[in-house]
This record gives structure tokens, C-alpha cells and sequence, in this order.
């Protein structure tokens, strides 16, 4: 035993079955928590103040709450309903729908906690509910049942000692996996004394360390080491394997899947920044123009009779005010008066537009793919707009671009070259097979290739689909991911026909399938001993003594097998960098060529290397592994370090070559990104070669692009050190791609005629990291920012040889560079998930190496060739959509408080200007009610339509043309040029309301039987032709009316006008001032206040027609219109010349 | 089948709708449309323009200062705020006649009836008749809520209490004496103002309902003695006192006064002099106000109003012109273009 070292914090002990292993230790039930699984946030005791604080954290939710607050303590002029009823609206909707959502989770969580499971007790078998399971129990789980929590095998139905599992609810992985039982273990679990030691709960799925130690009655505790291989994770689900047994080892929250459960950080779009950037301003705005009233006021006050005349005396209390306080007041009076200009309901829009619309990517058929029966997967909908800003796009290679269904395309052995398929393809000097090698002429030995053959078939982790569970795969095979093998091994082994191959990656299969057309057919691995069919029919059994694990540090796997003749082997195959290293160099030279070239092609080589352990090198390996893995501290580390020590002096026998093909459509889709203006950097772990080949496939290389290499090898050129190299080519790249490109600003316009060079850059996982993390002394920063202005003039970059973090880095690195552009990674592969959470947006690929990515993205499709329409047309539209949906918010509030403080401060009359003649008294221009309505409910439902409907191009016109993708980069709608513009005509729409119908008032006798006018028939005149100027500019501004938009923009002016007859039309009893009582109608009764609404309402609009008029020509509705006339549009030719056309699509 | 079922229930539907592909109308501004479109409203506003500016100059208007800020003007004396009772008297002619019906204003300047403090004090439950309110006003009214006494004060609040109360009579001067022009109170206020806003409590008489209650301190008789002649205009429905309640929208403001559409002059009023007799009350200097009266008479626009014409006038031949410059324009640049 340890000793000490055994109570350290960070590890557990179980006792399984609460057994306590030594009978002289007093048993001390140690404190885990319990199995039950709480997803939710929320219990009905705490929702209301949880929900509220968390919902107040917001700012303008607190903003909304101190104008409330200040309203109900201060005498201010609007009533606290004003701003209580939105905010209340805003914080129910939002409370409603996260009650909801969480009582789902409640629901899925009983569903979890209350499942009735078996658990073994004192010899008895008791149904327990899920939620009562402690850590120490021993658990009974069924075929097909999920488990109730993290689990150590103890016991399994199987006779080999093994389980299978599906992981597909926690990675996404469907392929059955197999776990082990702790070896040694007496079959009946109700004698069994043992402790367990373990790490504490962590959330990685795949790392598992732990120790058990096994009483048995008088002998010293024999110690057993667990991995993950040990280990039955709460949420897969048990295959193929009747029933097992399990101690519970961590339960409830602690278990990995509720590890992993955690959010992701939130993302945050750029036009979000915008909105608060803009709401910033107006919040100073707000503030100084409640300053400058304040002043005013005062100033004003302090002439003779103007502060209280006779008619309007103070209260006592009034006049014992402090000065200083009742400014105060007066300020956040003023404050609370013009808070208009923060519009509460455009969050609440905004909101439900980005929720609604992330469904238009998940309803649309397009990104169906009948192959995995699945659409698009929107996780979060606060990015929709961000899709129409990406600037860079980082694709992931394998599995992204290509498709990561392997096929075994050629192999070399001992440098002669053997390819299976027809002789037609390319001759190639050595040998050209033409089916199994057994038939031909052979060049390399029998042995070898024998060796080779044999090796492929052992030196991987593929597990056969067993036939016995035929039957249940074909209900169940749908969800299954089986590579069958019907054709291939149809031909030439009959009897093995259905057999199917299971593994996590899709290379090895490819690799055993490829061993199979030579004749060598993997048979299965059946307690530990791997059995083949040669040549020869006959069956080989190996024992498998070691799996060295792939890693993608050290690009290799390895197995250690003992022959039927006693020979040990070690079968190691991996990526060349990291073989060639480990064998007899002489080898090399004779497959290196072969490598190259098949890397070239665009094939992924692998080299298969081997090595004959001797007894007593494979004692100390054996033992050394065993160490290894018993460790409890840096298993990682002790492990990698056996790995390393065993996996040389190897001899290199061949390498292989399995073709990855391209994903359908992946050069159209690059080439429309590109067309955009987007710049496509690939990442890769790949090969430099490999990956280059892509590119040249996928057209982001063309055959005129001017390659700039910055690798390894362009590095070692000369005699001088890398550094001083390193530098001198970044220095030469930099002048040719940075100094001497025109000067077309940087990059954004890639031409579309032939004028300018196109450079590609190529730089390699060891060269980024020397440009990156350059020792103290040298400029690395220099560096740093020498690679980036030349990545971003080049038309695409390719990063090969990439570890998943320097991905990341990568992305991090261009999000951070000048003008923080936006970015986009889309990958399939855990390898990618860094990079997918770095970026600003991420995108899945459901592929087929799990489901990570897609977890972990915002958005996930089946396919890269979806990439184009989801940037394309949901991209462009939705951020089109939202921007104008800002924009309009924005210039409506502006118009809105600006005549609520026109009221205040407009009094200034041309004739009095040598006196500010002004009440400054907040008085509130409109009623309460309208206040309140006017963002709710009067204007908020067409700007919501419109920005879920509005198609100012449509799609198909958009999917064409990707250059109109650039008219709408770098946030083109919400710049502060805009801004400002909207800004200042709102004001000046403002005070033309205002002064309008100010002019009208000079004789408030307006109808036709000489009665006067009142405050309020003014206010409501006001009122009306803002309603009707914000509705109808958005109408004009819709390009694209749906009924919807009829529907919705016509309802609520009629809802408006509707509105006002009913709260004017009946004495309210619990209103305390009817002022509004019969003031609508009233005014409709009068000429002039019809004729003045109309005046002002097209005066306002005026502007806006003559802006699309003028501004068509250039703006993209007129490429548009060319572009579509033919189909969707007809022209006339009216009499008086003027070409009138009009179009209508049907 | 299973499959084809389960692919039916993952795929998306095929609806216009979840397609974004909705039957859309597109239209589209092009010149064709604005250019003619900006000719033909700016045409029917020229129209309306010139129908307006005509019907507002037809309009006859005579406004008359009466606040006697100079000790010229006839009211001077009253104008000082001593003097209790004052009666003056403005001497005026009118050349031709003025057209009936006639109506009578008065107007303020420099009065903030739209101070929000001001607006605010009344009590609308009084002013409907609840007489649980005349015990107790709301707070509202504050100041004029309790009287000194702690009485309630009925109707209270600042508006009414400050009740513009000036009266008038207007005289025709024929050949010496003086010939009393009938005014018409009746009309004045808005329809829904005197028959469903303001009720007087049923307490007949009327002035029961006032007991244990003041008149607002600035008023010289209670509310229910506001019209003697006429008891079915007094209370809360007093015309005038209606007039009063409804706010103005701007520190200069007229309210109508009085009809003329009775007897002689339901014509109009004839070419002559006149003589206004003002009972001075209203002090308006301590605020640096003025007063003054106006005859006006209507028509379908309303008062005479000459911005409404002149906005018309201008809007409309700016589309005119605005749909030549296009006409240029597009004939300079967009013609051959659109081929």
C-alpha cells in the first residue's frame, strides 16, 4: 500500500457493496452525493427570486428597473405603469418561457431519477428508483437499458468478460464499444470485498484512472488497475451483452455526462455590440438632454412670476424642498420622461426574432440529408446574424472537406508498389497488381508481403459486427453505423458475406477491408486473441498481448501480439513523420517516394512498421506497461513514455494509401465562399502534401495561385539556423504578397479578372508554432504580425500538421487581428471543437467521427456544401433583416422622444426668442396609454414580421451571385455613419411632427363649429402621424410583402385606429383622468387635423422615396432586377414614355 | 415502411412557408412609378393647397388687445390688480360685414395651462358627480384641495380654480345707442364634455350637493350659481367652466367665449362700431400674459389658419419639381441603361 499518499483529496474510495475491506478500520460511510440528476435551474421555491435576479442582470432590464423605481418614488410626470407594464411584460415572457424550458428539463430529469433500477443488496436484487443509487452500490443493468450512473464493470452476461456499449447520447459515437471487467473478479459478487480507488469526478469522457483492491480472505490485496476501458458511463447504453454488474462510482451530478453538461460560454454577435454601442449613446443623449432641461428649467424658473404664478401655486411641502433635491428630482424626472429612447420592447423583438428565425434553418429542406436523416441543428439562435458577416472561414480537411469515407486505394510494399483496382490507372515503374497479390508476378517477397498483409489485419482496434446479433441489428441497425462489407468480401470469401467492421476511425477500416482483397480476412477478437484467415483458408490465432493507443500526439498505434509459434510482434502503423523516425533508415528511402507521391495524389498514407520483441524485451515492456497503467498520478505521461521506449527499432515493412474523397459539391461551395469575399483557411492535422492536394481539388489553389511554403522543409534549405531562415522568408513573402500587391484594400476585393496575383500560403504546425511562441528575445511579435499580413492578402491560407489547440490559435490570432474580423470554423471531428468554440461562429458537420463538433457548435449541418446557402442566404438575410430591424427601432424611438421633448423644450417661439418660454415642466405629450402601447404594441409586430419575412433579394438570386455577399461586410448597415444619419433624421422627423402640427395649433380652432382644441387632441394628432410614419416607412421599406406582412402592417394601423375609439370611447372607471375620452374622435372630426396628419406623414416619407429612387441604380435591387427580369417581372412601355415596371412573383 | 416513415418525420416540411418561398408581392419604386406618382400627389396637394389658402383668407378675423398694459388703453386702470369690479369698455368698427355665424374668443398668452403640475390638478371623480369626493378631494388638487379651514374645496385642483372668469358684452352702436348683440353660451364646449364627462351630482337642488364644501378660493360665486339665468348651466356642466377644463396645448391659446347667431346677427355682424364692455377680473400681468378677444367666424377648416395652405402649396409644387429634376435625370442616365 501507499500510505499516505492514498488519503490525498483528489482520489476516492469505494467501498463496493458498502463492505469495508478490513475488519480492524472502523467503517466509515464516506460522503458522496447522491444519483440524482438535476438539470434543471430552477425548483418552484426559488424561480421567482433566481429567475428575477438573473433576468435584472441584464442592463437594460436594470436600466428599465430604475426608471421604474424612480418613478414610483419620485412625483414624476409619467406614471410608473408607463415603464412597469413593458418591463412586466418583457420579464413574464422571458420568466414564461425559461419556467417552461426548465420544467422540460424537471421532466426529463424525473424521467431519469425516477427510472426503476436494480440494485444488488445483501444477496437480494431490489428495484430502486435511479435518484437512490449511492456511490458503492452494486448495480444490475440490462440489455438496451441505459446507465443509471458511472459505473466499474464488475460482472458481465458475456463469456469473454467484455460489454458493449453505445455512446451515442453523450459523443455521438453509435459504434458499439467494448468495456472490460476488472479481471480477476470471483464470480459471486456478494463475497466480493474490494475497495476502489479513484480519481475525483472529472468531465473528460475518455480518461478514466483508477485502482482496485481485492480482499480476498487471508491474502494480501491483490491490485488491479481501471482506465476508461473499465468504466460504463452514466447515458450510453449496454448492447449485445445481456446483463451486467457494476459498481457505482461516481453518481448524480458528479457522473461525467452531468460534468459535461455545462453551458457553453456565450457568444456574442457583432451587431449585438452594435445595438449596445448605440444604446450607449443614446443613454448620453438621454442624459444630457435631461441635463439641459434640468438647466433650463432652473434658469427660466429664476425669472420673477415664471417659477409659480398665481394660477399654479405650490403645495407646502413643494416649497420646503431642498434647492438641490428638487433639481435632483426635476433631473430624473426629465430622465424618466424621455427613457423612450431606450426602446425596452426592441430586446424583447430582437429576441423573439433571432429565436423564431433560427427556424427557417432548421425547416429547411435544403440542409436534409436523406443519408443520416437529419437537418440542420441551430444551438443557438443569437448568432443568425453573424452568419452574414464571416470574413474568414476555417474549414477542417478531413471529414469537412472530404468526405472521411476511406477507401484502400494502392499499397507499397518494401518499396514496390501494389495497387488493387484496374491495371488502366497510372503506370508507375515498379508493379502494377491487378487484383489480390497472390496472382501476380511478385517483386517483394512472400514474407513481406505476407507480414504486411498481417499486420493490417492485427495492428488496429476494428471490431467485427458479430452475426449473432444480426437479428437485433436490423431493428436497430438503422441507428447503428455498420460499414458493411457486402461486395468487397462477397467476392472473394463467400462464406464471410455481411460481415461488418465497427471502429472509430474510418481509416482502419478501410485498412482491414484492404487486407481483406489480399486475402487476409480479419476474423474477430475474441478473448484477446485475434483471429485472421489467410491465404489460405486456414485460421491464424494471435493472442493480443498490448494495445499501444492511436494519439495524435504521437500519430501512431501499435499492438503487441504473441503468434501461435511464440514469436512476440509489435505491429506499430502511423503517419510517416512519425515512423520513418523509428526504423532503419535504408528502409525509408524505399518507401519515402512512394509516400510522397500517394500524399501528393491526395490519398492518406499511412507506414506499417514491425519489430519481433524478444522474452525479455517484452518482460520490461510488459511490466513497464503494466506500471504504467496503474499509476494513478500522469498515467498520461508514464504511459507516453513506455509507448515511446517500445515503438523503435522498428523496420518499416510498407505504407498504405486510402483515398478520402472530396464531399460533394466542396469546390463549389469554396468557390462560392471565395466569391464572397470570404477567405478559406484550411486546417489540418494532415500531411502537407495530402492536404495541398485538396486544395488543388476544392479550387482554393488554382493553377495560376503563387504558392508562398513556409514549412519544415523550405525552412531546412540552407546551412543557416531555422530562425535566421525563418526570418528571411517571412521578410521575401511579405514583399511580394504585402508591398508589391496593388494597392486594392487588403484583400477584401479578390479580383474577379485576372489583374491581380493570387498568392497561397502553406505553413506547417512546427513553423506556426516558431512564428507564434518565438523565444523572448527574438521579435515575435514581429513575426506574428509578418505572417498575418501576409495570410490576409493571399486568397487562402493552408495550415497543415496542425495540433487541435494551435486551431484554436490559429483562429484566435486572425479574431484578434486588426479590425477583429469575423470568423467562422466548421468542422466534424473532436480534434475541431477548440477551434469551433474559438471562432466566432462555429459550425458542425454531422459526420462520422462523432457528434463532439456538433455539440459543441452553434450551428451543424450534414454537409460542408450547406455551408454555402446557411452563409449565402440565411446569413445575408438575416443580417439584413436585423440590422434594419435595429435601424428602425433606433429612428422610431428617436422620432417618439424627440417630440415628447420637443414639448418640453420647444416652446422657444421665433417671436419670444429673447425669453426661453417654456413650462419646462414634463409635461407628457401623449397619454399613458399610448406611451406604453407605442413600442409594444402599435409598432412592434410589423418590424417583427418584416424581420423574420423580409427577402429584399431572394434566395436563388443570392445562392448565385456570392458578391453580393460583400455589400454587407464589416457590419455595412449598423456603422455609426448610418447611425448618425438615421440619428439626425429622426430628429429633424421629429421636430417637423412637432412643429407641424404646432403651426396648425396657433388657432386651436379646428372644427368646423369654432370649438378649441385641447393638450390632448394635440398630443393624439402627434401621435397618429407617428404611428402611421413608422408603420408605412417600413412598409416601404419592405421589398418583399407576404400576406404576412399585408396581414400584419395593415392590422396594426387598423388596430391603432381601433385602439384609440375604444380607450376613447368609455369612461374608464379605473382611470383617474379620462383624458383621452372622445379625443380621437374628435379629432377625426376636424378637416384640418385630417389634412395635417397626411401632410406630415408624406412629408416625412418624402425623403425615404426619393432615397430608394436615387440610390436604386447602384444598390443591389437593380442587378436584381436585371438578373430576374426575364422570369419574375414584365415591363411596359406607358404611353408617356416612362418605362413603368412593376413586378410580381408569383 | 418504417423508414419511410421515420424519414417523413425528420424531414422538414415542404411548406411555402418553412421555405421562406410565401407568395410574395415585390414591388418595386422605380421611376416609372415615382415620377408620375410625385406629378399626381403634388398636383392634388396644390389642390388642396389653393382650396385651403383661398377658404382661410375668406376667413375674417378681429383680434383685439385688451389687457391695458399701456396707460393709453382703455383698460389700463382695471389693469391693476387692486381694483375690484372693474368695467371697461373697447371702442371698435367694422368696415363690412362680418360674416355670421360669428364666434367669440378669448385668449391668453404666456399661460401655461399645459404646465404638467396644473393639468394634473383636478379631480375627475368630482367632476363626474361622485360625491364621496366632494368630502374628501384628491390629492391631486394639492393645493387647492382644503381650504384654510380644512374645508374641501368643490371643484377643486388648479385648473378650476383658476377659471378664467372676464366677462363681456358686445354692443352695436347705431346712431348713439348702444344695441346689446345677443351672444349664444350654448355649444361651446365639446358634446361629450356636457353630456357624459362632467356630470352635477343628482341632488336637486343642485346646491345641497354643496354643502359642508367651499368655492374655490379665486372664484367670486360657487359653482352652482355659475349661470343664473340658466339653472341647467351650472355645476360641472357650465359651459364655460367646460371650456376652461379643457386644456390648452400651447401657452398661447383662445377659447371660445360665446356664439353670435341669435336675432340681428345671426347673419353676421354689420358694418359699424361696436362696443365691447369688459368686467376686468383676470389678472394676467403679474405673469407678464396679455388678453385679448377675437371675432372670428369658421369654416369647413376650422379658424382662419394660413399654414395649412402655405404647407400645401409648398409640399406640392416640391413634387412637381422634384418629378421634373427626376424626369432629367432619368432621361440624362437611366434610358439607355434599361434596354
Amino acid at each position: 500500500m501507499l500510505g499516505g499518499d492514498e488519503r490525498r483529496v483528489d482520489s476516492r474510495t469505494i467501498y463496493v457493496g458498502h463492505r469495508s475491506c478490513s475488519t480492524t478500520e472502523a467503517f466509515i460511510p464516506p460522503k458522496f452525493c447522491d444519483n440524482r440528476i438535476v438539470s434543471s435551474k430552477y425548483t418552484v421555491w426559488n424561480f421567482l427570486p433566481k429567475n428575477l435576479f438573473e433576468q435584472f442582470r441584464r442592463i437594460a432590464n436594470f436600466y428599465f428597473l430604475i426608471i421604474f423605481l424612480v418613478q414610483v418614488i419620485v412625483d414624476t410626470p409619467t406614471s410608473p405603469v408607463t415603464s412597469g407594464l413593458p418591463l412586466f411584460f418583457v420579464i413574464t415572457v422571458t420568466a414564461i418561457k425559461q419556467g417552461y424550458e426548465d420544467w422540460l428539463r424537471h421532466k426529463a430529469d424525473n424521467e431519469v431519477n425516477k427510472y426503476q433500477v436494480k440494485v444488488l443488496e445483501d444477496g437480494r436484487r431490489i428495484q430502486k428508483e435511479s435518484e437512490k443509487i449511492k456511490v458503492g452500490d452494486v448495480v444490475e443493468v440490462e440489455e438496451d437499458e441505459t446507465f443509471p450512473c458511472d459505473l466499474i464493470l464488475l460482472q458481465s452476461s458475456r463469456d469473454d468478460d467484455t460489454c458493449f456499449v453505445t455512446t451515442a447520447s453523450l459523443d455521438g459515437e453509435s459504434n458499439h464499444k467494448t468495456h472490460y471487467t476488472v479481471p480477476d473478479i470471483e464470480k459471486d459478487l456478494e463475497s466480493l470485498n474490494a475497495t476502489i480507488e479513484c480519481e475525483q469526478p472529472q468531465p473528460d469522457l475518455y480518461k478514466f484512472v483508477g485502482r482496485m483492491h481485492i480482499d480476498k480472505n487471508d491474502q494480501e490485496p491483490a491490485v488491479r488497475s481501471l482506465g476508461p476501458e473499465n468504466l460504463l458511463l452514466k447515458g450510453a447504453t449496454l448492447k449485445n451483452t445481456q446483463k451486467i454488474y457494476g459498481v457505482a462510482v461516481y453518481t448524480g451530478m458528479e457522473t461525467k455526462m452531468a460534468l459535461n453538461y455545462q453551458g457553453k460560454s456565450q457568444k456574442r454577435s457583432a451587431v449585438e455590440k452594435s445595438i449596445n454601442a448605440f444604446l450607449l449613446v443614446y443613454l448620453c443623449i438621454l442624459v444630457s438632454k435631461a441635463l439641459v432641461c434640468t438647466t433650463l428649467k432652473y434658469v427660466w424658473q429664476s425669472k420673477d412670476g415664471q417659477d409659480e404664478p398665481w394660477y399654479n401655486e405650490k403645495t407646502q411641502r413643494e416649497k420646503d424642498t431642498n434647492l438641490y433635491l428638487k433639481m435632483f428630482t426635476d433631473f430624473l424626472s426629465f430622465m424618466v420622461l424621455f427613457n423612450f429612447i431606450i426602446p425596452v420592447s426592441m430586446y424583447v423583438t430582437v429576441e423573439m426574432q433571432k429565436f423564431l428565425g433560427s427556424f427557417f434553418i432548421t425547416w429547411d429542406k435544403d440542409f436534409f440529408d436523406p443519408e443520416i436523416q437529419e437537418g440542420a441543428l441551430v444551438n443557438t439562435s443569437d448568432l443568425n446574424e453573424e452568419l452574414g458577416q464571416v470574413e474568414y472561414v476555417f474549414t477542417d480537411k478531413t471529414g469537412t472537406l472530404t468526405q472521411n469515407n476511406m477507401e484502400f486505394i494502392e499499397c507499397c510494399i518494401d518499396g514496390f508498389q501494389y495497387k488493387y483496382r484496374d491495371a488502366s490507372s497510372e503506370l508507375d515503374g515498379f508493379c502494377v497488381t491487378d487484383g489480390p497479390v497472390s496472382k501476380l508476378q511478385q517483386k517483394a517477397g512472400r514474407e513481406k508481403e505476407e507480414l504486411f498483409l498481417r499486420a493490417l489485419c492485427l495492428c488496429h482496434t476494428v471490431q467485427v459486427k458479430e452475426s449473432t446479433d444480426q437479428g437485433q441489428s436490423q431493428q436497430d441497425g438503422l441507428i447503428d453505423q455498420v460499414d458493411g462489407l457486402e461486395v468487397d468480401a462477397g467476392l472473394f470469401h463467400p462464406p464471410q458475406e455481411q460481415r461488418g467492421f465497427i471502429a472509430s476511425s474510418p481509416d482502419e477500416v478501410a485498412l482491414v477491408k484492404g487486407a481483406m482483397r489480399y486475402g487476409f480476412t480479419f476474423l474477430g477478437l475474441e478473448s484477446k486473441t485475434m483471429k485472421i484467415l489467410n491465404r489460405n483458408n486456414d485460421v491464424e490465432m494471435y493472442e493480443l498481448l498490448h494495445v499501444l493507443n492511436f494519439d495524435p500526439v504521437r500519430r501512431r498505434m501499435s499492438v503487441i501480439v504473441r503468434s501461435k509459434s511464440g514469436d512476440t510482434l509489435l505491429f506499430c502503423k502511423g503517419a510517416d513523420s512519425s515512423i520513418f523516425p523509428r526504423v532503419r533508415q535504408e528502409e525509408v528511402e524505399r518507401i519515402r517516394m512512394h509516400v510522397e507521391r500517394n500524399a501528393t495524389e491526395g490519398y492518406r498514407t499511412l507506414c506499417v512498421a514491425y519489430k519481433i520483441l524478444s522474452a525479455e524485451e517484452y518482460a520490461q515492456a510488459d511490466a513497464g506497461l503494466r506500471d504504467a497503467r496503474l499509476a494513478l498520478q500522469d498515467r498520461e505521461e508514464k504511459l507516453m513514455t513506455v509507448y515511446n521506449q517500445v515503438e523503435t527499432g522498428m523496420s518499416l515493412i510498407g505504407a498504405t494509401a486510402v483515398e478520402d474523397r472530396l464531399q460533394e459539391e466542396a469546390a463549389e461551395t469554396m468557390e462560392a465562399l471565395q466569391g464572397a469575399g470570404i477567405k478559406v483557411w484550411v486546417l489540418t492535422g494532415d500531411k502537407m502534401e495530402t492536404a495541398k492536394s485538396t486544395c488543388y481539388a476544392c479550387r482554393l489553389f488554382q493553377r495560376n495561385t503563387e504558392l508562398l511554403e513556409l514549412t519544415v522543409r523550405t525552412l531546412e534549405d540552407g546551412e543557416r539556423s531555422r530562425e535566421v531562415r525563418l526570418h528571411e522568408l517571412l521578410l521575401e513573402y511579405h514583399k511580394k504578397a504585402v508591398q508589391d500587391a496593388p494597392p486594392v484594400k487588403a484583400g477584401v476585393n479578390r479580383s474577379w479578372s485576372s489583374a491581380g496575383q493570387d498568392y497561397g500560403f502553406i505553413i506547417d504546425g512546427a513553423t506556426l508554432s516558431m512564428v507564434l511562441n518565438n523565444s523572448p528575445e527574438s521579435n515575435s511579435s514581429r513575426y506574428k504580425n509578418l505572417f498575418l499580413q501576409i495570410c490576409q492578402n493571399c486568397t487562402s491560407v493552408l495550415c497543415c500538421r496542425m495540433a487541435p489547440l494551435q486551431k484554436a490559435q490559429i483562429v484566435k490570432m486572425v479574431k484578434n487581428s486588426k479590425g477583429s474580423p469575423i470568423t467562422l470554423s466548421i468542422g466534424d471531428g473532436a480534434n475541431d471543437v477548440s477551434m469551433i468554440l474559438e471562432a466566432h461562429v462555429g459550425i458542425g458537420i454531422k459526420g462520422k467521427e462523432g457528434r463532439q463538433a456538433v455539440r459543441n457548435s452553434d450551428y451543424a449541418v450534414p454537409k460542408l456544401k450547406h455551408l454555402k446557402k446557411l452563409l449565402l442566404a440565411h446569413g445575408h438575410l438575416y443580417y439584413v433583416r436585423i440590422a434594419h430591424l435595429v435601424q428602425y427601432f433606433f429612428t422610431s424611438v428617436i422620432w417618439f422622444s424627440f417630440s415628447v421633448c420637443l414639448q418640453n423644450l420647444c416652446f422657444i417661439l421665433p417671436q419670444f426668442l429673447y425669453q426661453f418660454f417654456c413650462g419646462y415642466s414634463q409635461q407628457p405629450l401623449y397619454d399613458a396609454a399610448y406611451l406604453t402601447m407605442y413600442n409594444i404594441c402599435f409598432t412592434s409586430m410589423p418590424i417583427l414580421a418584416y424581420s423574420l419575412l423580409e427577402q429584399h433579394i431572394c434566395i436563388e438570386v443570392l445562392l448565385d451571385n456570392a458578391t453580393l455577399y460583400r455589400e454587407i461586410a464589416k457590419n455595412a448597415v449598423l456603422r455609426w455613419g448610418t447611425f448618425l444619419y438615421w440619428t439626425v433624421l429622426g430628429v429633424f422627423h421629429g421636430l417637423l411632427f412637432f412643429f407641424g402640427v404646432r403651426f396648425l395649433f396657433s388657432n386651436p380652432a379646428l372644427q368646423d363649429n369654432g370649438q378649441v382644441f385641447g393638450n390632448w387632441s394635440y398630443g393624439t394628432i402627434v401621435f397618429t402621424v407617428l404611428v402611421f410614419t413608422v408603420t408605412l416607412k417600413l412598409a416601404l421599406d419592405t421589398r418583399h410583402w407576404t400576406w404576412i406582412n399585408h396581414f400584419v402592417i395593415w392590422g396594426s394601423l387598423a388596430f391603432y385606429v381601433f385602439f384609440s375609439f375604444f380607450w376613447g370611447g368609455i369612461i374608464w372607471p379605473f382611470l383617474r383622468q379620462q383624458r383621452l375620452y372622445f379625443v380621437f374622435a374628435n379629432m377625426l372630426s376636424s378637416v384640418s387635423a385630417w389634412l395635417v396628419i397626411i401632410l406630415l406623414i408624406l412629408l416625412s416619407l418624402l425623403p425615404e422615396i426619393l432615397l430608394v429612387v436615387f440610390r436604386k441604380p447602384r444598390g443591389p435591387h437593380a442587378r436584381q432586377k436585371k438578373m430576374m427580369s426575364p422570369i419574375l417581372s414584365f415591363k411596359q412601355l406607358s404611353e408617356d414614355g416612362l418605362l413603368q415596371s412593376s413586378r410580381l412573383q408569383l | 415502411m418504417v423508414k419511410e416513415e421515420q424519414e417523413l418525420a425528420n424531414r422538414p416540411d415542404n411548406t411555402a412557408f418553412t421555405q421562406q418561398r410565401l407568395p410574395a408581392w415585390q414591388p418595386m419604386l422605380s421611376a416609372g412609378i415615382v415620377i408620375p406618382g410625385f406629378v399626381i400627389i403634388g398636383l392634388a396637394f396644390i389642390g388642396i393647397g389653393v382650396a385651403l389658402f383661398v377658404t382661410s383668407h375668406s376667413i375674417q378675423v378681429l383680434e383685439l388687445d385688451y389687457t391695458g398694459v399701456e396707460n393709453t388703453e382703455p383698460c389700463y386702470r382695471c389693469s391693476d390688480p387692486s381694483s375690484k369690479n372693474c368695467v371697461c369698455t373697447l371702442e371698435f368698427s367694422i368696415d363690412s360685414l362680418f360674416e355670421g355665424p360669428v364666434f367669440f374668443y378669448y385668449g391668453l398668452t404666456n399661460y401655461f395651462q399645459n404646465y404638467r403640475k396644473y393639468g394634473a390638478s383636478r379631480d375627475d371623480n368630482q367632476l363626474s358627480g361622485d360625491l364621496d369626493y366632494f368630502k374628501s378631494p384628491g390629492n391631486d388638487c394639492a393645493p387647492y384641495q382644503y381650504n384654510s379651514n380644512n374645508k374641501p374645496i368643490v371643484p377643486c385642483g388648479a385648473i378650476a380654480n383658476s377659471m378664467f372668469n372676464d366677462t363681456f358684452k358686445l354692443y352695436q352702436i347705431i346712431r348713439g345707442s348702444k344695441k346689446l348683440v345677443p351672444f349664444d353660451g350654448k355649444g361651446i364646449a365639446w358634446w361629450t364634455d356636457y353630456n357624459i364627462k362632467y356630470r352635477n351630482p343628482s341632488v336637486t337642488p343642485l346646491k345641497n350637493a354643496f354643502n359642508d364644501t367651499v368655492k374655490p378660493l379665486f372664484w367670486s360665486k360657487p359653482a352652482y350659481e355659475l349661470d343664473p339665468t340658466d339653472p341647467a348651466n351650472n355645476g360641472f356642466i357650465n359651459q364655460d367652466f367646460l371650456v376652461w377644463m379643457r386644456r390648452a396645448a400651447l401657452p398661447d391659446f383662445r377659447k371660445l367665449y360665446r356664439r353670435i347667431t341669435e336675432g340681428d346677427y345671426a347673419k353676421g355682424l354689420p358694418a359699424g362700431n361696436y362696443s365691447l364692455e369688459i368686467a376686468y377680473n383676470y389678472p394676467v400681468m403679474s405673469f407678464d400674459g396679455r388678453k385679448k378677444v377675437v371675432l372670428s367666424n369658421v369654416s369647413w377648416m376650422g379658424g382662419k389658419n394660413e399654414f395649412l395652405g402655405i404647407a400645401y402649396l409648398v409640399i406640392g409644387s416640391l413634387c412637381v419639381v422634384m418629378s421634373i429634376v427626376m424626369l432629367i435625370v432619368y432621361a440624362k442616365f437611366k434610358f439607355p441603361e434599361e434596354d
